[in-house]
């Protein structure tokens, strides 16, 4: 972290709420001052996008929850009364529904980031075991909301998410009962899921802090894995690193916004317009597109208790990276073979994807067997090994000596010299002539 | 991006009754509804509804539907006084009046469609067990899997017509011939049905079936014909209004907010480049 705080208030009021809740000084320590690397690309921004579509969240979910009532009877109703009856109610569904999908999206090109780069190396495994942390709370928030409109896959999915708690032994079935409520998904348990769905966002609001927090403790790290060495490497938070984050924000909602006006119901399943009927299964029961690899693996084994261990073991695994993975480079830029074993992972994530949307039996069944095998060898065999016999590639000795090139031509416009300040005239704040 | 292909792969298999998908027979039709500048045809709706009213509504019942929204913009747009007219002529429960008694009265715009039967129990028995399904939602509620890679291509292509496709193929899919019997198991033989070969509901549709009352003014040029097809693509459209009443305000807002954000993607990326011209990085 930069050290000391450099925050002088100008005005009267500023330094009287300064001596009594210092939180502009925090805000100003945080978001404008604080340092960040100066070769940080576009795959960095995904956090603030992540914040932002946390909010927008939350936003169109209090005012969804306004008009939603849920209880078996009502739910569908009044899902179908928020589309048709209250005003601009068609837009706040859809922004939730597709907000949901794009927060994965979103999540998942930022777990990505993290696993290329070693953002989860030492001394970041607290901010990483938070991240993991919020990827399951998001995981219950979507599963408890896509029950909420009470539709097909709303009641059936619930109906097999909730049984596969019956695999413990022993506490299993007693379990589930508690969890229902009841003896089947019934209306205790989409009224609990609704109470639950308000809460846990809040809870993710909590941890998120946690996050960023731990973040600012040991700052960013940066395409080449080289910890920042002197003031040269970073540039001041505010005015550098927050337009990038706008502008990559307002890209990413030009894809939300296509789906939410043009293709609003492409990522969801037709099933789901019908309303919810106990007597009838549909043909195949599927979640969300976010869910489908985890789901692949829940059935890629034929015993329940298996598949419901694998399932968990998947996210498990993702809280011991730090400890698997031995390599003492940190970024896969100068590490050639994990590079390479990054993106077979990440072609077999998408495979699982695929699998999951696919029955479990035949070729299908296989395919899955074999890419949930790949998963985990890649975990528990590859990452260790990986850093005790990979030689990696030369590194820069700093970021600087990476943006400038060893003999100090810079990819910048002109002199880098100026560290944390800004060397352009025209774009320094500070300069009056 | 990984992420986004993952998206790609995933999201559009449909994964209804997969396997008779691929001998379900769709007929792609083009709507007055698709593409990023869609909108409902309002005489196509009018004639539309009155279909629905006339063929449909004896056996389905479309429970979210309000008298009210015929008037509203963006659907049939009848003028309210058709729509106090067409209202009329159903009767409704209500009450309890002053005495505790429920009483039937003449429906206002206010109320819902009144639905043919009191309950699935009776709409079954009057339909040799099969249940009538609602037709609210049902041009959202039904798709056929389209298979790789065109569902990629639908993410730009902007498809959204599986339901109306699929229902357009239903109605004009029955077998030749064999189209007002049913078969030795009492259903009737439709290569577009997803859920099987034959499906329990006779084919509803017939030439002629309906007189459409633009066919009836002075003026020849707007009489349309009064084929199976012509009943099909109308009442088709009247049920993608149905389940969707604000597909226009939709698509419009679409435009305003994608050129909004393109502008204001392009300001950004220019005053970034700003910001940073100085800065190595």
């Amino acid at each position: 972290m930069s050290g000391p705080s450099s925050y002088n208030p100008k005005t009267g009021f500023g330094r009287w709420i300064d001596v009594r809740l210092p939180l502009p000084r925090l805000m100003y320590d945080s978001f404008i001052a604080y340092p960040v690397p100066r070769n940080l690309n576009y795959t960095y921004t995904f956090g603030s996008i992540l914040s932002v579509m946390l909010v927008a969240q939350i936003l169109t979910g209090v005012v969804l929850a306004m008009h939603y009532t849920a209880n078996t009877e009502l739910a569908f109703a009044s899902t179908e009364h928020i589309m048709r009856n209250v005003n601009y109610g068609w837009l706040l569904r859809y922004m939730h529904g597709v907000g949901g999908s794009m927060f994965f999206l979103a999540v998942y090109i930022h777990i990505l980031r993290g696993l290329y780069y070693g953002s989860y190396k030492d001394p970041r495994e607290v901010l990483w075991i938070l991240g993991v942390i919020i990827f399951l709370l998001m995981m219950a928030t979507a599963f408890m909301g896509y029950v909420l409109p009470w539709g097909q896959m709303s009641f059936w999915a619930a109906t097999v998410i909730t049984n596969l708690f019956s695999a413990f032994p022993l506490i299993g079935e007693a379990v589930v009962s508690w969890l229902w409520g009841g003896f089947s998904v019934d209306n205790p348990t989409l009224n609990r899921f609704f109470s639950l769905h308000y809460l846990l966002p809040f809870m993710i609001v909590g941890v998120v802090i946690l996050h960023v927090w731990a973040l600012h403790v040991s700052g960013q790290t940066n395409p080449t894995g080289i910890s920042v060495k002197s003031e040269q490497d970073t540039v001041r938070f505010t005015p550098y690193a927050t337009i990038k984050d706008i502008f990559a924000t307002v890209l990413f909602f030009i894809v939300f916004a296509y789906f939410i006006f043009y293709q609003p119901n492409y990522l969801g399943h037709p099933d789901n317009y019908i309303e919810a009927n106990p007597l009838v299964t549909p043909t195949h029961i599927v979640p969300e597109w976010y869910f489908l690899p985890f789901y692949a693996i829940l059935r890629a084994v034929p015993s329940k208790l298996g598949g419901v261990m694998l399932m968990f073991g998947a996210i498990a695994v993702l809280f011991v990276v730090p400890w698997l993975d031995t390599s003492k480079v940190r970024s896969a830029v100068y590490r050639p073979l994990f590079k390479q074993f990054f993106w077979i992972l990440v072609g077999v994530c998408i495979l699982l994807g695929w699998l999951g949307s696919k029955p479990p039996e035949g070729g299908y069944l296989i395919a899955t067997r074999i890419a949930t095998v790949w998963y985990f060898f890649h975990f528990i065999i590859l990452l260790p090994l990986l850093g005790l016999f990979e030689t990696p590639t030369p590194r820069p000795a700093s970021i600087s000596e990476s943006v400038l090139g060893e003999d100090g031509d810079s990819h910048g416009d002109s002199d880098p010299g100026g560290g944390a300040q800004p060397a352009g005239a025209a774009a320094s704040p500070q300069s009056k002539g | 991006m990984a992420a986004l292909a993952s998206a790609l792969f995933a999201a559009a298999f449909f994964t209804g009754p997969a396997l008779a998908a691929a001998e379900v027979v769709i007929k792609h039709q083009s709507w007055t509804f698709s593409g990023p500048f869609g909108t409902y045809d309002n005489q196509q709706l009018q004639r539309g509804y009155q279909v629905y009213r006339e063929v449909c509504s004896g056996c389905h019942s479309m429970n979210y539907v309000a008298f009210r929204n015929l008037y509203e913009k963006g659907g049939p747009e009848f003028s309210e006084d058709e729509v106090k007219a067409l209202a009329a002529q159903f009767e409704v429960i209500d009450g309890p009046n002053e005495d505790g008694d429920m009483f039937e009265r003449p429906a206002r715009p206010s109320d819902r469609f009144p639905a043919p039967f009191a309950n699935a129990a009776a709409a079954k028995a009057s339909n040799n067990g099969a249940l009538p399904p609602d037709f609210s939602l049902i041009a959202k509620a039904r798709a056929v899997s389209r298979g790789f890679p065109t569902f990629v291509f639908d993410i730009f292509t902007q498809y959204q017509e599986g339901g109306p496709d699929y229902i357009y193929s239903l109605l004009t899919g029955y077998a030749e011939g064999s189209d007002t019997e049913p078969n030795d198991e009492g259903v009737y033989a439709n290569h577009s049905f997803i859920a099987g070969k034959a499906i329990a509901m006779a084919p509803p549709l017939s030439d002629g079936l309906v007189t459409y009352a633009q066919n009836g003014d002075e003026d020849p040029d707007n009489d349309l014909p009064e084929t199976v097809d012509q009943y099909a693509k109308d009442v088709v459209s009247f049920l993608m209004w149905a389940a969707e009443p604000h597909l226009e305000a939709r698509k419009a807002m679409g435009l305003k907010v994608m050129i909004f954000l393109f502008i204001f993607a392009g300001l950004l990326f220019y005053s970034k480049k700003k910001v940073w011209a100085g800065i190595a990085h």
